[in-house]
C-alpha cells in the first residue's frame, strides 16, 4: 500500500514539472533586450506596450558581458542585444551567436544614412550584415576645470601634479586611447599582430609609468561618478554623459575632448542566432528610431541616437553641454572604432593584466 | 518491508546525489574538458595542455596565485586569534541572557548581504569618509587620508566578513567543554597558560580546524571584497579567473584557473589538517 502511495508521487513528479514549464513558455508576446542601462527607459517600453501589445523585459549588461552571456548559451536566451559596432564581427567569427540582420524590415528613412551605411560596412561578415545603429557616443576626459585645468590628453594623467587624484578604467579603450595621445595610430596596426603587439607594450609601459599617479581603476560608472563628485577624483577617463551629468551638478565638472581625439562608439541592435521574437525585434528596432522616442532615450541615456530628426526634440541643456565639449575641430578628429579582428583582445588582455600586477 | 525502506533510501539520497553529480561532478568534468583544449582557428579546438604551460610560464598568473593563498593562510590566522577570545567569553564566562545577545551581535551585521557590510566599510575607509574626517576633527591629522585601495583594507574585509564563520564552531566547541575540567586544571597547579595550552585548545582543536576550513575556503573563493577594496593593486586569483571568463573570452585559461586553484586549496586544507592532526571526519562532527 505505501509503496504504492510512493509510484504514485513518483508518476505524477514528471506531469507537475511539465505543466510548470508549459506555464513558463506559454508567455503573452515579449521581447527580451539585453542592452545598456538607459537604452530601454520605462515610459518608452509603456508606449510600445500600448502600440504593440508586446513587454519588453530589459536586461542590463555591457560588451563583454554580452558576448560572454550569448556564447555561454550558444546566442539563445534573448532576442535582441546591443553590441558595440566593432565588436560584431569579431564574436561572430569566433563564436557564431548572432543571426544575419533582414534589412527589407528596417525602416531605413528613419537612420542617419552615414551611419547607417557605416555600421552596415562595418557589421558586414560574409555577404551578411548583422547590425543596425542604434546609440553612438564618446569616450574621453572628465576633468574638474579648476583643479585638473591643464589635462589635456590621456597622456597628462600621468602627471605628478595629479597624483592620487586620477582614475580610469582598465579596459581596452585606454589602451587605445592612451596610444593614440602617444602618437601612435592603434587601428592602422589592426591588421598586423606582430606590429600591434610591439605598440601594446609601449602603451604597457607608460601605464605602468603612470600606476602611481592612479588612485583607483574604476569598474562601475556609478562608482567612478561619485568619486568625480566627492572631489577624490579630478580626473578621468571616462564617458561623455558622465561629464554632462556632473556638469548639471557642478559646472567646474565637464567631459573635454582630448588634444589626440575622442573615441567615438556606435552601439548596434544585432539580433542572437536563437532569438525567438524576431518580429517584436524589429518592431522594437523600428519603434525607438521614430524621432520622438529617440529623442526620450536620448533624455535617458544622455547619448544621441542615429535616429533622423531627432535632434529637433533634444534636450537644449544636454544641446549646448555637447556643443560646447565639441567644438566642430573636435567633432572631425573624433576616432571611430574600426571592427577588432579575432585574437588582438587577448594580446591586450594580458597586457591589462600586466598593468594591474605591476607595482 | 525490507523493500520500503530500500525505496525510502533511495528518495532521500535522491536529492544529494543529483545536487552532487548534476551541479559539482559534471560541471567539474567538463571544465577540465575546456581546459585541456586550445583554439586553433575561429571556433576550432584542439586537444593542448598550453593554458596549464601558460599558467607556469608566466610569473604574473603564479605571483597572484600565490599572493591570493598567502593572504588567506593570513586571514584565517587573523580571524582565529580575534574569534578564538570573543567565542571563549561567550561560552565560558557569560551565562543565559547575556551569553545569547553578545551571540546576537556577531550574527547582526550577517543579516544583510556581503556586498552591503563591504559598502560600509568603503563608506568609513574612502578619503571623504567617517574615519578620516573624524581624524581630521580630532586634530590627529591635517588632510584627509586615504585608507581605502590597499592591502590592509583588503585583510579587514575578509576578516570581517569571515568572522561569524569561525565564532560558530568555536562557541559550539568550547561549550562542550566541562567547566569541571578546567577548573581541576587550577587545582592541580595549573595557571591560565598551561590551562589554555594543555585544556580547552586541545578541546577546541576540532573546532579550530573546521572554523579554519571554511574561514580559509570563504576567503580563497572571495571575489567581491578583494575588488571593491583593493583599487588598483588588488590582485585576487578568483578574480583572475573572471577576468579570463567574461572580460577576455578565454574559457579555456579560464577553466585551467579554476581547477588549480580547487587543487590548491585541496591541497593547503590536506596541509592543515595534516599539521594539526586532525582528520576531516572530526572536525565535521
Amino acid at each position: 500500500m505505501k509503496s504504492l502511495k510512493f509510484k504514485k508521487i513518483l508518476l505524477t513528479l514528471p506531469l507537475i514539472s511539465a505543466t510548470l514549464f508549459a506555464g513558463t513558455s506559454s508567455y503573452a508576446d515579449e521581447l527580451r533586450l539585453l542592452t545598456w542601462g538607459g537604452y530601454a527607459p520605462d515610459d518608452v517600453i509603456k508606449l510600445f506596450k500600448e502600440e504593440t501589445g508586446i513587454d519588453v523585459k530589459v536586461t542590463k549588461s555591457n560588451n563583454e558581458d554580452m558576448i560572454s552571456k550569448l556564447r555561454a548559451t550558444g546566442g539563445s536566451g534573448f532576442d535582441l542585444a546591443q553590441p558595440s559596432q566593432d565588436r560584431v564581427t569579431g564574436a561572430q567569427e569566433n563564436h557564431d551567436i548572432y543571426k544575419p540582420m533582414d534589412l527589407s524590415k528596417i525602416e531605413a528613412g528613419s537612420f542617419i544614412t552615414s551611419m547607417l551605411d557605416a555600421t552596415k560596412a562595418n557589421t558586414t561578415l560574409k555577404d551578411n550584415v548583422y547590425s543596425v545603429p542604434h546609440i553612438w557616443g564618446t569616450s574621453g576626459l572628465v576633468l574638474n576645470t579648476k583643479t585638473a585645468g591643464m589635462v589635456k590628453d590621456y597622456t597628462d594623467l600621468c602627471s605628478k601634479d595629479l597624483m592620487g587624484k586620477v582614475s580610469y578604467r582598465l579596459k581596452r579603450p585606454t589602451l587605445i586611447g592612451f596610444a593614440f595621445a602617444m602618437g601612435l595610430d592603434p587601428f592602422a596596426a589592426y591588421a598586423d599582430k606582430e606590429k600591434y603587439t610591439e605598440l601594446m607594450s609601449k602603451v604597457e609601459a607608460k601605464l605602468v609609468e603612470c600606476k602611481p599617479v592612479v588612485k583607483t581603476y574604476w569598474t562601475g560608472g556609478d562608482a567612478l561618478l561619485n568619486l568625480l563628485r566627492s572631489g577624490e577624483v579630478t580626473a578621468a577617463m571616462a564617458w561623455d554623459t558622465g561629464g554632462w551629468k556632473l556638469n548639471k551638478e557642478n559646472k567646474d565638472i565637464t567631459f573635454v575632448a582630448p588634444k589626440s581625439g575622442a573615441l567615438g562608439w556606435i552601439d548596434t541592435f544585432t539580433i542572437p542566432r536563437k532569438g525567438k521574437n524576431d518580429e517584436a525585434a524589429y518592431k522594437w528596432i523600428n519603434f525607438v528610431m521614430k524621432p520622438e522616442i529617440a529623442a526620450k532615450i536620448t533624455a535617458a541615456a544622455g547619448n544621441f541616437t542615429a535616429s533622423k530628426g531627432a535632434d529637433a526634440f533634444a534636450d537644449d541643456v544636454l544641446k549646448a553641454q555637447f556643443q560646447s565639449s565639441f567644438p566642430q575641430a573636435a567633432l572631425d578628429n573624433v576616432k571611430w572604432y574600426p571592427p577588432v579582428p579575432a585574437g588582438l583582445e587577448e594580446i591586450e588582455g594580458k597586457v591589462l593584466d600586466r598593468v594591474k600586477a605591476a607595482k | 518491508m525490507k523493500q520500503h525502506t530500500s525505496i525510502f533510501f533511495w528518495l532521500l539520497l535522491a536529492p544529494f546525489a543529483l545536487w552532487l553529480i548534476l551541479l559539482v561532478i559534471i560541471p567539474h568534468i567538463d571544465m577540465l574538458g575546456i581546459a585541456l583544449r586550445e583554439q586553433t582557428a575561429p571556433r576550432e579546438y584542439a586537444f593542448s595542455f598550453k593554458n596549464f604551460i601558460e599558467f607556469f610560464t608566466e610569473p604574473l598568473y603564479w605571483r597572484t596565485f600565490m599572493r591570493t593563498a598567502v593572504m588567506s593562510i593570513l586571514a584565517t590566522a587573523l580571524t582565529l586569534l580575534i574569534a578564538f577570545p570573543v567565542s571563549y567569553y561567550i561560552a565560558k564566562m557569560l551565562r543565559g541572557r547575556s551569553k545569547s545577545f553578545l551571540f546576537l551581535l556577531c550574527l547582526i551585521p550577517f543579516w544583510v548581504s556581503e556586498l552591503v557590510r563591504t559598502y560600509g566599510w568603503m563608506i568609513l575607509l574612502r578619503e571623504t569618509g567617517v574615519i578620516s574626517n573624524a581624524l581630521q576633527w580630532a586634530g590627529l591629522v591635517s588632510g584627509p587620508v586615504e585608507l581605502l585601495y590597499n592591502d590592509a583594507a583588503i585583510m579587514v574585509g575578509l576578516v570581517y566578513t569571515s568572522m561569524l564563520f569561525m565564532v560558530v564552531p568555536l562557541v559550539t566547541v568550547l561549550e562542550s567543554l566541562d567547566d569541571d575540567i578546567i577548573e581541576a586544571s587550577y587545582d592541580l597547579g595549573g595557571n591560565m597558560w598551561t590551562t589554555m595550552r594543555q585544556i580547552v585548545i586541545p578541546h577546541a582543536m576540532p573546532g579550530i580546524v573546521s572554523g579554519c576550513i571554511i574561514v580559509f575556503m570563504m576567503t580563497l573563493g572571495n571575489y567581491l571584497t578583494p575588488n571593491l577594496l583593493g583599487g588598483k593593486d588588488s590582485l585576487w586569483f578568483t578574480e583572475q579567473i573572471y577576468t579570463q571568463f567574461i572580460t577576455r573570452f578565454n574559457w579555456e585559461l579560464g577553466s585551467a584557473f579554476g581547477i588549480l586553484l580547487l587543487l590548491l586549496s585541496s591541497l593547503i586544507v590536506w596541509l592543515g589538517l595534516k599539521l594539526s592532526r586532525q582528520t576531516l571526519t572530526s572536525t565535521m562532527t
